[in-house]
């Protein structure tokens, strides 16, 4: 921006601004808050300032070990993206550079696969994983966030393939460069920070998923939304623990999300953007 | 030459995606469907007979279908509208030059990180709880009466949770395709005279069209499926006032353990949603182009 | 392996630590996370000690998603689990289904006849016990004696309902924040139908007649349900709609109740100096009932251990069991946390115990409600189901579900009463008829 902002204009907007952030970010900031209250303090009114009692923490720990849902989220999240990129990049770059009269509509179609209920096909999938020996394993559940997300990877990835100009593969290939070529050392470079968006984008996605990775695992495989399963709604009121719970079950991905941020913004563009 | 041979490159490339949600669509809506027509009920695996249509007229005739596809309606349209107008003042504010900047983008995206059933847990109980609520304290502040979202505004207070959750989506679509707008022309229409309100609607929001229309397509497919947020909340209730489609299915799948019911009611929803999405195509497909 | 390695070399899982050891049977105990559970997790060293080659895996799930996630798996004979928390509303369906192992030889000193007849004829199909009880609960007032003598009204041992109104409306005082009397109010079938369903069998309603018709329109569920309305909108607290089992008991630990009737485990949390700050003021009553019906609303719950047909590990299922229901785990807790905290409602030995009755004020009228609980008939008219507060049909759920939120929504005043149970009764025979009960 060239023009000069005077100074009061921009500690107009930075006040505005800030009370907006803060008012978004207020109940995950109380959550934490809260996770550091003992239980009495949490459901006796509002307050701001907790004692920094680590004993809720300590409980949920001694009654569910942490770090094996959390390897286990790590695993899926990672898993699933990689694998639907796998599968998605060549499908988006075919899409985006040759293509034909219905990639329109198989687009629309892949999208449209998401739409099934997941609770109508629950018992169907059920079968298939005891069928498959599929519960309960790590493997399992990649699989099926992998197709869950699939649609979305293909249609993000389409949309910056898409923006990539023609002209620049056409003079490469008349400098002689090779399919190969070609995908390495011209498409890649330029398409890096739309994959890099793509994968945190559906990271967040499978992280957050909390159906079917309940539903399929029991012991093995059972992530943090089965963690958080285990703090939701006890008999009797233990806000604080469930604070606790829930700070850490989205402290990674919101650490994540945060050292990210700046390429998650540049790379979100879903071709939106001429 | 050239051409076909990458034509036929192009179609072994497409392949694998294509055939994986192919099969991921077949076999469970092929077994869906073939549920759909069957008594099937979980809890009496016994008794398993051909249903015919019967499975979709009941679900059709349910008492909440009618009040569950308003509902579903209301529930999309009121984030979708909540969403991408709060995206557009918070992405226009978070672009400003300001003091903080880099935190201020980020308390604002954090939201989107959190589950839905967390996001859920922190809404009710700590937020819009009428008895310990940070509503209820606020009203009780100013010596009013707490206000009982779930029972008074259920629906609404839905709402509010899941546009809660998916306004940074639409804030960081929104953003990016800010930063893009050309400075220059803006410089030039500001010269010529045009104030604050009409650069925004002659300039920015054209400029915003084809992302405000992503935003819509995207969140449209996720907020169509939205149960899990209910379900924690109001359980569909009071009565049906925030049962929507979704949540009917859960109802039939997960309570009536009703697996030709659910399965009927699935299929109904697909091809509903299909139709929003045909109609949402033809409606704002072409800014996509 | 180099996987399972690895998840053991980052979390140090005693588990995993475990089960490297050669020739072991690894249980996995799908359970709630309530807190007599979550206690009986933390004291299963005891039990690995006992027996070196059973290991332990738990499955902590929260009520509802823990019922969906172990029908289904037991409905597909999943066999993913060896050990299910299942209650007093499954355990003759599954069994009927032959779903659920017999529990036949639990053991010499397992004494199968310490438990309490109620608890042991719900969880019995033909006389077979299909699931051993880990704590049981029938529903009872809890009131506070010091608001109570405030207000100038005495609660008899065994109130009708109109006491009940009466003390209500003495012990309300809404500018200080005390209502007098707080229910559920929060749709579901374990939540305000629990409560809805027992009250009206003290009213002396039935939920359907001896061919399976619904009954919501008689005479004694309008009374049941008008005087509930009654008492919530004059007496209740704000927002009762949305009000649970949790909701209820921190208002009341808040001092916000004048009365609760509730499930009688929250006795011994509303009782407990460390979470009530009316722990010292607290009186209990019998389940209240109409002037002229013989009927203490019958609610009987008992979440109890069974092993699914579907298990390969039955044997080391079984000894589990046992462990946990038996005598002596209860003395361990009594033990540990003391006898306040050993898990009710299940053995009659309990409430012999002299050092139990000292530190449990609740013990007398929590066995009181328990031994008037009848689950096999609990309407004073002819009904052809079982169960106290539902009905124990697989359809249940669903219906008792759809008629909460009917009611729940005249709480909030969207409709009245006369409306609420008109489409409860359509609701139910639509169900009903589709079931083939109605013929």
């Amino acid at each position: 921006m060239a023009r000069a902002v005077s100074r009061n204009t921009k500690i107009g907007w930075t006040i505005a601004a800030w009370f907006v952030a803060l008012l978004i970010f207020f109940p995950i900031l109380y959550t934490i808050i809260t996770s550091l209250k003992t239980e009495q303090e949490a459901i006796s009114g509002f307050n701001l300032i907790p004692s920094f009692s680590l004993s809720s923490y300590e409980t949920v720990q001694s009654q569910n070990n942490y770090w094996r849902p959390f390897t286990n989220s790590v695993v899926i999240s990672v898993g699933s993206t990689v694998l639907a990129l796998i599968v998605a990049i060549p499908a988006a770059w075919a899409m985006a550079f040759s293509p034909t009269k219905r990639t329109k509509d198989i687009l629309m179609w892949m999208l449209s696969t998401k739409m099934m209920p997941a609770v109508a096909v629950l018992v169907p999938i059920y079968l298939i994983f005891l069928k498959t020996g599929l519960m309960d394993t790590r493997i399992g559940l990649v699989i099926i966030l992998m197709l869950m997300n699939l649609p979305i990877v293909v249609w993000m990835l389409y949309t910056y393939f898409r923006e990539i100009p023609g002209e620049i593969l056409e003079a490469a290939r008349m400098d002689g460069a090779s399919l190969r070529d070609e995908i390495l050392y011209v498409l890649t470079p330029m398409a890096i920070p739309g994959i890099a968006s793509t994968l945190l984008l559906n990271i967040i996605l499978a992280w957050n998923e909390a159906f079917w990775t309940i539903q399929l695992t029991t012991t093995n495989a059972a992530p943090l939304s089965a963690f958080i399963a285990s703090f939701s709604s006890p008999q009797g009121l233990f806000w604080a623990k469930l604070s606790a719970a829930s700070t850490m079950a989205i402290a990674p991905i919101l650490i994540l999300g945060w050292f990210s941020q700046k390429q998650l913004v540049r790379g979100l563009t879903f071709g939106a953007v001429k | 030459m050239a051409t076909r041979q990458t034509a036929g490159l192009a179609r072994l490339m497409r392949a694998p995606a294509i055939i994986l949600l192919l099969i991921w669509m077949i076999i469970p809506l092929g077994m869906t469907l073939y549920y759909s027509f069957l008594n099937y009920n979980l809890l009496n695996p016994g008794m398993t007979s051909w249903a015919g249509w019967f499975n979709y007229q009941y679900f059709y005739t349910d008492p909440a279908f009618w009040e569950s596809i308003w509902n579903t309606l209301v529930l999309v349209l009121g984030v979708l509208a909540i969403t991408v107008c709060g995206g557009i003042g918070i992405a226009i504010l978070i672009d400003k030059p300001i003091f903080g900047q880099g935190i201020v983008r980020i308390l604002v995206i954090s939201p989107f990180f959190v589950m839905p059933p967390v996001a859920a847990l922190i809404w009710k109980n700590m937020i819009m709880h009428p008895s310990y609520g940070v509503f209820a304290d606020i009203a009780k502040f100013f010596g009013m009466q707490p206000v009982d979202w779930f029972a008074q505004f259920p629906l609404f207070s839905i709402i509010m949770i899941v546009a809660w959750q998916w306004l940074p989506f639409a804030t960081l679509i929104l953003l990016t395709a800010l930063q893009s707008l050309d400075g220059e022309q803006m410089e030039a229409a500001e010269m010529d005279g045009a104030g604050p309100v009409s650069r925004f609607i002659y300039l920015t929001l054209p400029h915003m069209a084809r992302a405000i229309t992503v935003v819509i397509l995207i969140q449209t497919i996720f907020l169509l499926g939205i149960y899990a947020e209910i379900l924690v909340t109001t359980n569909g209730g009071p009565g049906y006032a925030s049962t929507n489609l979704t949540f009917l299915i859960y109802r039939a799948a997960r309570l009536n353990f009703d697996i030709g019911g659910a399965a009927a009611g699935g299929i109904i929803a697909v091809v509903l949603a299909n139709i929003v999405a045909i109609f949402l195509m033809r409606a704002v497909g072409k800014n996509l182009d | 392996m180099s996987l399972k390695r690895m998840i053991c070399a980052t979390t140090a899982l005693t588990i995993c630590a475990a089960a490297a050891q050669a020739q072991e049977t690894t249980i996995t105990i799908a359970t709630v996370n309530n807190g007599d559970m979550i206690r009986m997790q933390s004291m299963t060293d005891a039990f690995t000690e006992a027996h070196p080659d059973i290991a332990l895996e738990w499955v902590t799930l929260e009520e509802n998603i823990l019922r969906e996630r172990v029908t289904t798996d037991i409905a597909t004979q999943g066999g993913q689990y060896d050990v299910l928390t299942i209650g007093t509303y499954e355990v003759p369906i599954w069994a009927k289904q032959q779903w659920l192992v017999p529990l036949e030889d639990m053991g010499d000193d397992y004494d199968v006849d310490d438990l309490l007849p109620a608890v042991r004829d719900a969880l019995s199909v033909d006389g077979t016990l299909y699931a051993a009880p880990f704590y049981g609960e029938s529903a009872m007032v809890m009131y506070r004696t010091d608001l109570a003598e405030a207000a100038g009204v005495t609660i008899p041992d065994s109130p009708t309902w109109t006491d009940i109104k009466a003390a209500a409306e003495a012990m309300t005082d809404k500018d200080n924040e005390v209502y007098g009397i707080c229910l559920r109010g929060k749709p579901g079938w374990g939540e305000n139908m629990a409560f809805l369903t027992a009250m009206a069998n003290s009213y002396g309603a039935r939920w359907f007649d001896m061919d399976w018709n619904p009954q919501f329109e008689s005479e004694e569920w309008k009374a049941a349900l008008t005087d509930y309305l009654d008492l919530m909108t004059n007496y209740g607290p704000p927002g009762a709609s949305s009000n649970g089992f949790n909701e209820n008991l921190s208002l009341f630990q808040q001092g916000k109740c004048g009365m609760w009737i509730d499930a009688t485990v929250a006795a011994s949390f509303v009782t407990d100096p460390e979470n009530s700050t009316v722990a010292d003021q607290v009186g209990f009553a019998q389940f209240p009932n109409k002037e002229g019906v013989d009927n203490h609303g019958n609610w009987l719950w008992a979440w109890s251990l069974a092993i699914p047909a579907s298990s390969q590990k039955q044997d080391a299922a079984k000894d589990f069991i046992a462990w946990a229901t038996s005598k002596g785990y209860t003395e361990l807790v009594a033990e540990k946390d003391g006898w306040r905290a050993a898990p009710p409602g299940t053995r009659t030995s309990l409430y012999e115990n002299a050092d139990y009755q000292a530190e449990a004020p609740f013990a007398e009228m929590t066995l009181t409600s328990m031994q008037a609980a009848n689950t096999q008939k609990s309407s004073v008219q002819d009904i052809p189901y079982t169960g106290g507060q539902f009905v124990a049909i697989p359809e249940f759920q669903g219906i008792g579900t759809a008629v909460g939120q009917q009611f729940s929504a005249a709480l909030a005043g969207q409709s009245s009463a006369e409306d609420a149970l008109a489409a409860a009764q359509s609701n139910v025979t639509r169900e009903m008829t589709r079931a083939g009960y109605i013929k």
